[in-house]
């Protein structure tokens, strides 16, 4: 299947799939006791305006009916106001978005770095010290809820030691550069501010690890596992044989081929990360998509909560394509298929 | 395979059906020793299957195992409240004067309870699901059981998961409810590959040409053949649960205060750190402890049932 058949097939199954989960969630929300009209103007307001409310979110109509209505102004990126912060949901997400995604396109770099540098280390000196120091460590980190490492950096890295800012994008007392990607370190970058791109890196590098920690521990399992797996088969025991040097069969022979499990493990990763922000955004008080969901959550507030989960499907979906796109560019011996095959 | 066993065997029970049955449970036990042999000579297992057996019995005997059971509920006694550890509060106390270590089993009573509810809710349906997908292999049955579950796949199980539970009022049945309904599709996925590759074995084909009923191919043929994929499965889905279930209360969306569980007691802790970091330290580690458990002995069941197939 050629590259662009593919990407058109995927894209349209992502969109069957996301009618599916737009259908879930306004179930979700209908299934909520409680009036969302009355719920809307208060406990003061007189019957005849609940009425008129009532009329104009379609809540006097069949179940269907709304959703058809729903749907409609979903798909014209019109979510509704939020209850908390009494704005248009959609602007809420543009504004809150791309803090979320700078995190945790940062904790998937340290997640690949970390994780395939700590796997290769500990395959290359495999049965060491250095291996049982890793495994112990990978092991750790994976049983470990995110919450709890976000927990133990900032009681260490941001009060004991003092090392990094604990709360935030970017210190008090300095102004931030003005918003053209919403992203603070490019943001920075683009308006000349090297002192405000330093300030937002420092605050962004302890929630950022604490998010990755869990994926850089089973990074780091995933990649030992497949390149000691890698190192007994025939083409490398020959390639030695034949006296390659050790640098090469390491680096060129048994990592490429090793990586694919990584990468597929990855992508999957990268996504639920926006699932973990949840909890180390809230610790780490960074004003994200996942933090904006989760006071939603706290309050309620249908309309937020139903465009934060369709916006997270959509990325989601589209970080599988790219990693998917990305384990066939890795491994010719994988052809691209509209469904993954078992 | 199991088919041609079974028939020999029905040969020879109406021979003597006392004695076969005596061979069979001996070789039973047989079976369940050289398990139990493999099993144990990894002691990382072993360790996972101890700390998951003390936790269970504690979690069963809360009420007799802590010093203090009825600081498990809205006890307050401001005059012992944040007391270091100490002979008496092996864990300390909290803010408002409850034995951190009574609080810490009775969480792990509810995290338990909560895996196993999940556990039991979502396996069922799951598995049954997965079973008719993969033998409709091709028809309008797979297709929209699998467009399904790629529906609740489409976001991680835990913000559907917190969604559903605020939607809810929040507590432990709620927070269990939204978890199950996110947990499913795994075990639909996991067995429909299974089934779709089962079904086409001879025996599958003996069994529909002898015109076996449909439930008799499903459960009697096919589905004993992905019960150690399950179980494996389940062993280690135990731990995600609890952690799943530690998120949910952390953010306030699982078992409501006073009731105690792990995650809330980190969350509460947290904001008398670092001074009296044993409130939300305990907790902390009692969950990392139980979640390494799980997932220890879920890693030897999967071994066993590995070097078995293999």
């Amino acid at each position: 299947m050629s590259f662009f058949s593919f990407v058109a097939r995927r894209l349209a199954s992502t969109v069957v799939v996301l009618l599916g989960l737009s259908m879930v969630i306004f179930v979700i929300a209908r299934i909520m006791p409680g009036d969302p009209a009355r719920m809307a103007v208060g406990m003061m307001a007189p019957h005849w305006v609940v009425d008129r409310l009532r009329a104009q979110m379609h809540l006097d109509q069949s179940l269907p009916v709304q959703y058809a209505y729903w749907l409609r102004d979903a798909v014209h990126g019109d979510f509704g106001i939020s209850l908390v912060t009494q704005r248009p949901v959609i602007s809420d997400i543009i504004e809150f978005f791309p803090a979320s995604l700078e995190l945790v396109l940062c904790a998937g770099l340290l997640a690949a770095l970390g994780g395939i540098g700590l796997g290769v280390l500990s395959a290359r000196r495999k049965d060491t010290w250095v291996d049982g120091v890793v495994r112990v460590f990978s092991y750790t980190g994976v049983v470990t809820p995110s919450f709890v490492f976000a927990i133990l950096f900032v009681l260490l890295f941001g009060w004991v030691l003092h090392l990094f800012p604990v709360i935030g994008r970017l210190s008090e007392s300095m102004t931030p550069p003005p918003v053209v990607t919403g992203l603070m370190t490019v943001d920075s970058l683009l308006a000349g501010r090297l002192d405000a791109f330093v300030d937002a890196l420092h605050h962004l590098v302890l929630p950022a690890l604490a998010l990755a920690m869990g994926s850089i521990a089973q990074e780091s399992r995933i990649t030992r596992a497949s390149m000691a797996d890698n190192l007994g088969k025939d083409y490398i025991i020959s390639a030695r044989a034949l006296g390659v040097s050790e640098r090469v069969v390491m680096g060129r022979l048994l990592l490429k081929p090793s990586l694919i499990p990584t990468v597929s493990i990855l992508g999957l990763d990268i996504a639920s990360l926006f699932s973990i922000a949840f909890l180390v955004e809230l610790i780490f008080n960074w004003p994200g998509i996942a933090r904006y969901g989760l006071s939603a959550m706290l309050h309620k507030d249908l309309n937020a909560i139903s465009a934060v989960i369709l916006v997270l499907g959509a990325v989601f979906a589209l970080v599988n394509i790219v990693v998917d796109l990305v384990v066939a560019g890795l491994d010719p011996r994988i052809r691209l298929a509209a469904s993954k095959g078992r | 395979m199991s088919q041609g066993a079974s028939a020999g065997r029905e040969a020879t029970i109406s021979f003597d059906p006392g004695r076969m049955r005596e061979l069979e449970r001996a070789s039973r036990r047989e079976n369940l020793g050289r398990a139990w042999y493999k099993f144990s000579r990894n002691p990382l297992s072993v360790a996972g299957l101890a700390v998951v057996a003390a936790v269970i019995l504690l979690a069963v005997f809360a009420r007799y195992a802590t010093p203090y059971p009825r600081d498990a509920g809205a006890f307050v006694d401001f005059a012992h409240a944040k007391l270091a550890p100490s002979v008496h509060h092996v864990f300390g106390t909290d803010q408002i004067g409850r034995d951190i270590l009574t609080r810490v089993v009775f969480g792990l009573r509810s995290s338990l309870l909560m895996a196993v509810l999940v556990l039991v809710l979502v396996v069922p349906p799951g598995v049954f699901l997965g079973l008719l997908a993969g033998y409709f292999r091709g028809t309008w049955v797979d297709v929209v059981i699998m467009r399904v579950t790629d529906v609740f796949l489409a976001v991680p199980p835990l913000i559907l998961a917190l969604a559903v539970a605020s939607v809810l009022q929040p507590s432990l049945w709620h927070g269990m409810m939204a978890v199950s309904l996110m947990w499913w599709p795994w075990y639909t996925r996991l067995v429909y590959g299974l089934t779709s590759q089962l079904r086409n074995e001879s025996f599958v084909a003996a069994a529909e040409v002898n015109g076996a009923s449909l439930w008799h191919i499903l459960f009697r043929e096919i589905l004993p053949n992905t019960v150690s994929s399950v179980l494996t499965k389940m062993s280690l889905d135990v731990a995600w649960v609890i952690i799943i279930g530690s998120m949910l209360s952390f953010v306030g969306l699982g078992v409501q205060p006073p009731e105690p569980s792990l995650g809330s007691m980190v969350a509460d802790g947290a904001r008398y750190l670092p001074d009296q970091w044993w409130i939300a330290v305990f907790p902390a580690l009692a969950i990392v402890v139980v979640v390494m458990g799980f997932n220890l002995l879920g890693d030897g069941i999967r071994d066993l049932f590995a070097s078995e197939q293999g």
